[in-house]
């Protein structure tokens, strides 16, 4: 008898599906010996100088609220990086908020712009929240798969097949968690031009931006007609090892990070200040740890990719972020049954695709944010576990 | 910097077949890399580096600060490598500043450093003066903090 507790729970929670993430993740806690190629943060540790800032800030007192837009000494810092990184342009007075990860970025830049009922193109498979997210503000997602074969870009054809009336907006997130893609110049040209056409607003997630390892990042709010349509959403997470710090930032017109402000303001106040602080040493000093960190993915990856393919498991090259998105047709398995057996079969602990959105079906994440010597284990056994399937057949 | 150099610096300790693993080339590819490194004085030598708090051998070190005479042909060359060879002499250089070598050696105890200090280095030809600092406590060596980062036993093993 649970029924009675969901009279106190919203309609739209209830019919919230569970994630998938964290039902394997009970699985996999089971498991604690497993090899894990499932984890979606680096495994390096902060680089000490980010930490140290940290401390000399807490040592210094830096205890209290800051500006709702996070300091300004920060956001003058994110402009200088966006603008000499990726050639943007954001005015620190008003044009930049400071969030706590890209996680509540998202979740205001959606609230402050949608409507009940308006549609919401997003490409999949995605990001584990980007769907919840969407029906949080009770809109309605329109999912456009990305493919393999196109190295999960997104086809501009497949996004204008996907529009209806009623789209509003559309969410992009290259580099992609979890398949990798990118989307180079001309994709991010012809869909910039559609934007333009059916005058979407665009959320741009490019967490992953400073780990691309082939080609240089080109962000979509550089296209012609995007800076004005476009809530670029990006963050210390990942390129600077900082997940636990939770701290992002979201940079758009003026008129827009106004509206977020209005959620941000009651819902959050500010970010934490000791993450404000230590993120501008690490926008300011990190590139060198920034460098050395994409380095040593970059040899991961093609190592993971290489042994994944010899193993039997179709896997294209990823060009950025720290997953491989393999696809497990070869092994007769659906993607749920396949982690779950190599996991009780060899202690290998991957991501089901479906995880990340219907598009995902027959594929795996593999995560390569762990050390080459496990990386070797973990392919050893990837590969015994398949052969064995091929043989059992 | 070649690319097994470079994966060689990142400090995680492989074995040959791993490097080859990583790097997709054969074994004897990275054989033949090690051993031209090795040849060309790139790379001087493997040695495992002990904890100097904890070492087995429970050694006491001092670094050496030593004033000498530059010698008319040579300079300061010729006593920086007699001073080198010693056994006990475990690195060497020549500094700027107001010492001309920094000499760190290492002993069994204290009276050997001292013995050292006194009957080898400081009749030394050309060696003007010694100043001994001996070390208490390692907080880093050789690139390897000691005070060690635990793997955070908190952190999820599965992520979005
Ligand atoms: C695509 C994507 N967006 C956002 C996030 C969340 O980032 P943050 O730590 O900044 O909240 C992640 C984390 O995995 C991610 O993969």
């Amino acid at each position: 008898m649970s029924a009675p507790w969901s009279r106190f729970v919203a309609d739209h929670i209830v019919d919230l599906p569970p994630s998938g993430i964290r039902e394997f993740f009970a699985i996999v806690e089971e498991n604690p010996d497993a090899i894990s190629l499932g984890v979606g943060e680096p495994d390096f540790t902060t680089p000490w100088r980010v930490r140290e800032a940290a401390i000399f800030a807490l040592e210094r007192g830096k205890t209290s609220y800051t500006n709702n837009l996070g300091l300004i000494g920060l956001r003058r810092a994110i402009n200088r990086y966006l603008h000499s990184r990726f050639a943007l342009e954001y005015n620190p007075d008003n044009e930049i908020l400071v969030s706590v990860g890209v996680s509540e970025a998202l979740d205001i830049a959606m609230r402050a712009t949608l409507n009940p009922g308006d549609k919401v193109l997003y490409h999949e498979p995605c990001y584990v929240s980007y769907s919840p997210s969407i029906r949080l503000c009770h809109a309605e997602g329109v999912p456009v798969r990305t493919r393999a074969e196109d190295g999960f870009a997104l086809d501009p054809e497949a996004l204008e097949r996907a529009w209806t009336p009623g789209c509003r907006a559309l969410l992009l997130n290259f580099p992609s968690n979890p398949t990798g893609g990118v989307a180079g110049g001309e994709v991010l040209e012809r869909i910039a031009r559609f934007a333009v056409a059916k005058d979407l607003l665009v959320y741009s997630d490019e967490i992953y931006a400073e780990l691309t390892y082939d080609g240089v990042h080109q962000s979509i709010a550089r296209f012609p007609g995007m800076r004005e349509r476009t809530i670029f959403l990006h963050g210390v997470s990942k390129a600077f090892a900082m997940t636990g710090f939770r701290l992002g930032y979201a940079c758009a017109p003026k008129p827009l990070i106004e509206a977020m402000m209005k959620v941000h303001q009651y819902a959050m106040m500010c970010a934490p200040i000791l993450s404000q602080e230590a993120a501008i040493e690490a926008l300011t000093n990190g590139e060198p740890d920034v460098v050395r960190m994409r380095e040593a993915y970059q040899r991961r990856r093609d190592l993971i990719v290489r042994r994944l393919n010899e193993a039997g498991l179709t896997c294209h090259m990823p060009r950025a972020t720290f997953y491989a998105f393999p696809s497990i047709a070869s092994s007769g398995l659906n993607e749920r049954d396949f982690a779950l057996r190599l996991l009780q079969a060899e202690q290998v602990a991957l991501v089901p695709g479906s995880a990340f959105g219907a598009g995902g079906e027959g594929f795996v994440r593999a995560s390569f944010s762990t050390s080459y010597e496990r990386i070797i284990e973990a392919c050893d056994r990837i590969e015994r576990f398949v052969d064995s399937l091929v043989v059992r057949a | 910097m070649t690319t097994l150099l470079k994966l060689l610096l990142e400090g995680e300790s492989l074995t040959t077949d791993q490097m080859a693993e990583v790097l997709d080339w054969d074994r004897a590819a990275v054989e033949q890399e090690l051993a031209r490194l090795e040849a060309d004085c790139t790379l001087l030598g493997w040695r495992p580096v002990l904890h100097p708090n904890i070492s087995a051998e429970k050694q006491v070190r001092a670094l050496i600060e030593v004033k000498i005479t530059p010698e008319r042909e040579g300079g300061f060359d010729r006593t920086g490598e007699r001073i080198a060879r010693f056994d006990e002499v475990e690195s060497c250089y020549l500094m700027s500043g107001a010492y001309d070598l920094m000499v760190v050696v290492r002993g069994g105890n204290l009276h050997d450093i001292a013995n050292f200090v006194s009957a080898r280095l400081a009749s030394i030809e050309g060696v003007l003066s010694t100043a001994t600092h001996f070390m208490l406590r390692a907080y880093k060596e050789q690139g390897f903090l000691l005070s060690r980062e635990q793997r955070d036993p908190d952190k999820p093993a599965v992520s979005p």
